[in-house]
C-alpha cells in the first residue's frame, strides 16, 4: 500500500501548496508566472533533450516483432501492415500503434479452467480504457486553446460543439471531461484489483494517474461547481503565451491549483515513464520493416570477430577428412 | 522420467490447487524482498572452466547455482556496469526499452514460463524490471533524487544471481513483445542479460558447449567431418532400403548450385534424422545440384544465446564457406533461431554476400525476390514453390497413419513471420491437418519451453512448466480431433516437444515437416512403399494389402 500512499500524499501536497500559497500569502506572481514558464522550458528542452539522447544511439540490427504473414510469393498473400517490407509499410504500422492501439487490442487474458486447463479470452478492457484515457486527454488539451488564442480557432469550436454535443446542464457539459475522469479511475482501480498489477506496480505508476486525475477534477471543479470567471484567467493565458512577464489579475485560487498541478505534471513528463510518447515513434520492434533478407541493414559498429577460418578447419582434422575422401584445399 | 522434475500428475494437482495465474499469496510484499531459491530442475549447469578457456571467455571455475559463493571476479560490479554503459551507446532498443516502459501489464500473462510457474517475476515486465532497477539507480539524475519512488536499487551478488535465474527463463520467444503497446521486446533484454553474465562467468554449458564445439568442429554437436559424412551416409543407406531411391548427397563439393546447412540435429539426433531423410529425398526427387559442408555444418547458432560477437563469429562460417566452394546461393533447414540469425542478423553481421547470386529455383524458375540481400532460401518456401508448381509427385496417403497439428516455432514466427508456407506443404503432403487454438499459434505461439539453450536434462522442471501453455494447447486438438503428431520445422522443438509431449501428452510424436514430405514423395523406381521413414506402419499400405482407394 506504501506504493499507493506515497504518490497519493505527494499529489494532495502538491495540491495545497499553490492553495495555501495564493490564498494566505498571495504568491500569484509565483504561481501564475515564473513556476508555469518554467515548466514549459523544462518540458520542451527536457523531451528535446530525450528524444536526441535515444535517436544519437545506433540501431544496429533489423529487429521489427513480425505479427503477421511476410512478403515472399505472389499467390500467398502479405500482411503489409503487420509485417511490412518497406518505411511506407511500417510507418502505417507505427500510426496505427499511436493512433489505436493496434497491439493491445490483441489482448487477452489467461485463466486456468477446471482439471488444470489454460483458455485465453478476448480481453479488450485495458485497450478501450487506454484508448479513452488517451483521446479525452487530447480532446481537453486541444480545447484549452481557446485559452490561448485571442480569436478562438476553428477547430477548437468544432471539438467544443462536437464534445458538448450532451447539451443538458449550464455550463455545457463536455463528454470528455465525464470519460477522462472514468478511464482514469479504471486504470488506477486496475492497478489495484488485481494481484499482478499490484506487485507489477511502482509509485511511478500511480503518481501519474492520481496527478493526472486531479487536475481533471480541479478543471472540473472550475467550471461546474465553482463557476470560476474566465476572462482574467483568459487574460493570464494570453500574457503568457505572449512572453509577458506581467502580474496576472485577480483569479480564484482553484486556478493556482490546476495550473500549478499542470506545472508539474509538464516538468515530470520528460523525467519519467511519460516519455512512451515519444519512444513509441522510435521502438525498432515496430518501426523497421522486415526487409533485411531483401536489403542489408547496416551496423554502423560492425565489430570485426575473428572466426575459425575454413582452411584452420582443415588444417586440424587433414588426415580424417582425406579418409573420409572429402576434397581438400592442401595435400 | 527424469530425476529433475516431479510427476505430471503431482504438478497437475499443484496447478490445480491454485487456480489463480499468479500462484502464491503476495500482499504486503514487493517484488525485490522475494528469495532466489535454487534447486535440482531450476538451474543449468555452468560452463565447465575447459569449455570456457578454450572460448577465451572470462572467469573458468568449477562451480554451481546452489553455491552460496558464485566466486565472482573481484571487479564484477564494474564490469557489469561498464558492459551496460557501453551496450546503452550501441543499442537504441537497449535504451528505450528501458526508459519507455509504462507497466500496463498487458505483457503479464503472456509468458509461457509465467504461466507454467506462476512466479511473479516471470512477467515479463518483472523480468525486464530486474534489469531496469539497477539502471536506475545507475544512471538517472532524477531517479537518484526520488530514490524509492521509482524502484531503484544497488547491484548485489543478490541480483547477479536473480538475473541468472530470470534471464534463463525466458527463451527470447518475442511473444509478449506481440502484445507490448511499446513494441519493449524482453528478448532484447535478455541477449544483454546474458552477454553481460557472461562476462563475469555466470553461464550454462548447454549454451556454452555447443558454442565451443561448433567454433572447433563447425557444428553443436561437435561431429568431426568423418562422422559427419558417415552419418549421413548411413541415413541414406536407410533411404535406399526403405524406398529403393538411391540418394547420393556430396560433401565439401566445389561448383554446386546450392550449399545446403541444417542444425546439425538433423544429422545426429531423433526424430531430426528423419527430417534430413525427407530433405535428401526432396533434393534427389528434384535432382538438385547441392553440397552439403562438413565444416560450416550447423545452422543453428547457440552464439546467439551467449554474445552477439558470438553469434557473429558462429554465422560468419556460412558465408566463408559459400564463398570458398563458389556455389550460387543458400538453402536453410528447418530450424527457428537459426532463421531469426539469418534474417535479421546475417547480412548485417557478416555481409554483403555480393559473391553469391538472387536465388532461382532451379526447378520452377522462381526468383526469391524476399531473399535478394541474404541470399539464403528457407527450405519450406522452396517446397512450397515446388508443389505450387506441381514439380513433385505426392501421394498424401501415406500420411494417413498421421493425424496432425503445426507448431508455430517462435523466431520464424515472429522474428521472420513465415506461416502460410509450412502450412501449405503440409496440406498437400497430407490429409489430416487441424490448427490449434487461435491464440496459441501464429504471431501467438508458445514457446516449447527449452529454447535458447535451455534443452538441457537437468532444467527439465522448468522446461515442462514452460512447455505447459503449448502442451495444452496440442492437448485441445488430442482430444477434439484426435491429434497424434505434432509437426514443427524447428530443430530445438523437435529435441524439445518430444519429452514436452511424453511429459504432458503421451502418445503425442513430433515430426519434422519434411520429415512428412518424404514419406510422400513418390520416388523414381522405387519400391512398394509399407512403412514411412520412422519404419512405422503407414495406413493402407501394409504388406499384402492394396493401395486402391
Amino acid at each position: 500500500m506504501k506504493k499507493v500512499i506515497m504518490p497519493f500524499v505527494m499529489v494532495v501536497v502538491l495540491a495545497m501548496t499553490p492553495y495555501l500559497a495564493v490564498h494566505y500569502a498571495g504568491l500569484t506572481y509565483l504561481f501564475g508566472v515564473i513556476i508555469p514558464y518554467t515548466a514549459a522550458v523544462v518540458l520542451v528542452l527536457g523531451v528535446l533533450w530525450r528524444l536526441f539522447n535515444w535517436l544519437r544511439r545506433p540501431v544496429p540490427f533489423c529487429i521489427p516483432t513480425t505479427c503477421g504473414q511476410e512478403k515472399s510469393f505472389a499467390w500467398i498473400k502479405h500482411d503489409r501492415i503487420e509485417n511490412p517490407t518497406n518505411s511506407l509499410q511500417a510507418g502505417i504500422r507505427v500510426l496505427t500503434e499511436v493512433l489505436f492501439f493496434r497491439s493491445l487490442f490483441r489482448n487477452t487474458k489467461a485463466e486456468w479452467h477446471k482439471d488444470a486447463n489454460l483458455a485465453y479470452g478476448s480481453h479488450k478492457w485495458l485497450w478501450l480504457g487506454g484508448l479513452v484515457f488517451h483521446w479525452s486527454l487530447l480532446i481537453i488539451v486541444l480545447r484549452h486553446a481557446r485559452f490561448f488564442f485571442v480569436m478562438v480557432p476553428g477547430f477548437v469550436d468544432f471539438l467544443d460543439h462536437a464534445d458538448g454535443f450532451f447539451d443538458i446542464i449550464l455550463p455545457t457539459f463536455y463528454v470528455t471531461d465525464a470519460l477522462a475522469l472514468a478511464a482514469v479511475t479504471f486504470l488506477f482501480v486496475r492497478r489495484l484489483s488485481d494481484a499482478k498489477m499490484r506487485i507489477l506496480s511502482l509509485p511511478t505508476d500511480y503518481f501519474p494517474l492520481l496527478l493526472i486525475g486531479a487536475i481533471v477534477v480541479v478543471g472540473v471543479l472550475m467550471r461546474y461547481v465553482v463557476r470560476l470567471d474566465i476572462m482574467p484567467v483568459k487574460d493570464q493565458m494570453l500574457r503568457l503565451v505572449n512572453f509577458s512577464f506581467d502580474a496576472p489579475g485577480e483569479i480564484g485560487t482553484l486556478f493556482y491549483v490546476h495550473l500549478f498541478l499542470v506545472s508539474v505534471l509538464a516538468i515530470y513528463f520528460p523525467f519519467s515513464k511519460l516519455m512512451h510518447a515519444g519512444a513509441i515513434f522510435l521502438s525498432p520492434t515496430r518501426n523497421l520493416a522486415n526487409n533485411s533478407r531483401i536489403k542489408r541493414h547496416i551496423n554502423p559498429w560492425n565489430k570485426d570477430i575473428k572466426f575459425k577460418t575454413y582452411s584452420e578447419y582443415e588444417d586440424d582434422y587433414r588426415d580424417k577428412m582425406k579418409k573420409a575422401n572429402l576434397p581438400l584445399e592442401k595435400q | 522420467m527424469s530425476k529433475y522434475v516431479s510427476k505430471m500428475s503431482e504438478l497437475k494437482k499443484e496447478l490445480d490447487e491454485k487456480p489463480s495465474v499468479l500462484k502464491g499469496n503476495y500482499s504486503h510484499k514487493d517484488w525485490w524482498d522475494l528469495p532466489v531459491e535454487f534447486h535440482d530442475g531450476n538451474w543449468c549447469f555452468p560452463g565447465k572452466p575447459e569449455v570456457l578457456q578454450e572460448l577465451g571467455f572470462a572467469n573458468p571455475r568449477k562451480w554451481a547455482a546452489t553455491d552460496a559463493d558464485w566466486q565472482l571476479p573481484s571487479d564484477w560490479k564494474k564490469t557489469i556496469s561498464e558492459g551496460l554503459q557501453s551496450r546503452l551507446k550501441q543499442y537504441r532498443s537497449m535504451k528505450l526499452f528501458l526508459d519507455s516502459c509504462i507497466r500496463c501489464g498487458a505483457c503479464a500473462d503472456k509468458c509461457h514460463f509465467f504461466l507454467g510457474t506462476g512466479d511473479p517475476k516471470n512477467m515479463p515486465v518483472l523480468r525486464a524490471e530486474l534489469l531496469r532497477s539497477v539502471y536506475r539507480n545507475d544512471f538517472p539524475l532524477v531517479e537518484k533524487i526520488l530514490k524509492g519512488f521509482s524502484g531503484a536499487r544497488k547491484l548485489t551478488p543478490e541480483v547477479i544471481k536473480e538475473w541468472h535465474m530470470y534471464f534463463n527463463q525466458c527463451t527470447e520467444c518475442r511473444r509478449c513483445s506481440v502484445f507490448c503497446p511499446l513494441g519493449i521486446d524482453t528478448a532484447e533484454i535478455t541477449m544483454l542479460v546474458r552477454e553481460l553474465l557472461n562476462l563475469i562467468g555466470v553461464n550454462n554449458n548447454w549454451i556454452l558447449g555447443p558454442v565451443a564445439n561448433c567454433n572447433r568442429t563447425g557444428n553443436h554437436l561437435g561431429i568431426e567431418p568423418h562422422t559427419f559424412v558417415q552419418n549421413i551416409e548411413s541415413l541414406a543407406d536407410d533411404i535406399k532400403e526403405l524406398t529403393g531411391a538411391n540418394v547420393s548427397p556430396t560433401f565439401n563439393r566445389k561448383g554446386a548450385e546450392v550449399l545446403f546447412i541444417t542444425p546439425s540435429g538433423d544429422v545426429f539426433g531423433d526424430p531430426g534424422v528423419y527430417t534430413m531423410m525427407g530433405y535428401l529425398l526432396l533434393f534427389h526427387h528434384i535432382g538438385l545440384d547441392y553440397t552439403i559442408s562438413t565444416y560450416a555444418s550447423e545452422g543453428g547458432n547457440f552464439g546467439m544465446f551467449t554474445s552477439n560477437d558470438m553469434m557473429k563469429k558462429i554465422n560468419a562460417k556460412m558465408y566463408h564457406e559459400a564463398k570458398r566452394l563458389g556455389v550460387k546461393w543458400l538453402l536453410g533447414g528447418e530450424c527457428g533461431h537459426m532463421w531469426r540469425v539469418v534474417n535479421q542478423y546475417m547480412s548485417t553481421m557478416n555481409g554483403p554476400a555480393d559473391f553469391l547470386e538472387q536465388p532461382v529455383s532451379p526447378v520452377t524458375g522462381t526468383r526469391f525476390a524476399n531473399a535478394a540481400a541474404t541470399k539464403m532460401v528457407h527450405i519450406a518456401e522452396f517446397t512450397a514453390d515446388l508443389i505450387h508448381h506441381k514439380k513433385l509427385k505426392l501421394d498424401p496417403k501415406r500420411n494417413d497413419h498421421l493425424r496432425t497439428t503445426f507448431h508455430d516455432s517462435c523466431n520464424i514466427a515472429r522474428g521472420m513471420g513465415m506461416f502460410e508456407e509450412p502450412r501449405y506443404v503440409l496440406r498437400n503432403v497430407c490429409n489430416t491437418f487441424h490448427e490449434m487454438p487461435e491464440n496459441t499459434i501464429r504471431e501467438k505461439t508458445f514457446c516449447c519451453g527449452s529454447g535458447s539453450g535451455l534443452n538441457a536434462e537437468e532444467y527439465m522442471e522448468i522446461r515442462m512448466k514452460g512447455g505447459l501453455p503449448r502442451a495444452h494447447a496440442v492437448k485441445y486438438v488430442k482430444e477434439k480431433h484426435k491429434v497424434d503428431s505434432l509437426v514443427t520445422i524447428c530443430a530445438i522443438d523437435r529435441a524439445s516437444l518430444t519429452p514436452l509431449m511424453k511429459y504432458w501428452n503421451p502418445c503425442v510424436a513430433v515430426y519434422g515437416l519434411h520429415e512428412l514430405v518424404g514419406n510422400a514423395l513418390i520416388m523414381d523406381g522405387e519400391k512398394k512403399r509399407t512403412t514411412d521413414l520412422r519404419e512405422n506402419t503407414m495406413a493402407g499400405f501394409e504388406d499384402g494389402g492394396d493401395d486402391e482407394e
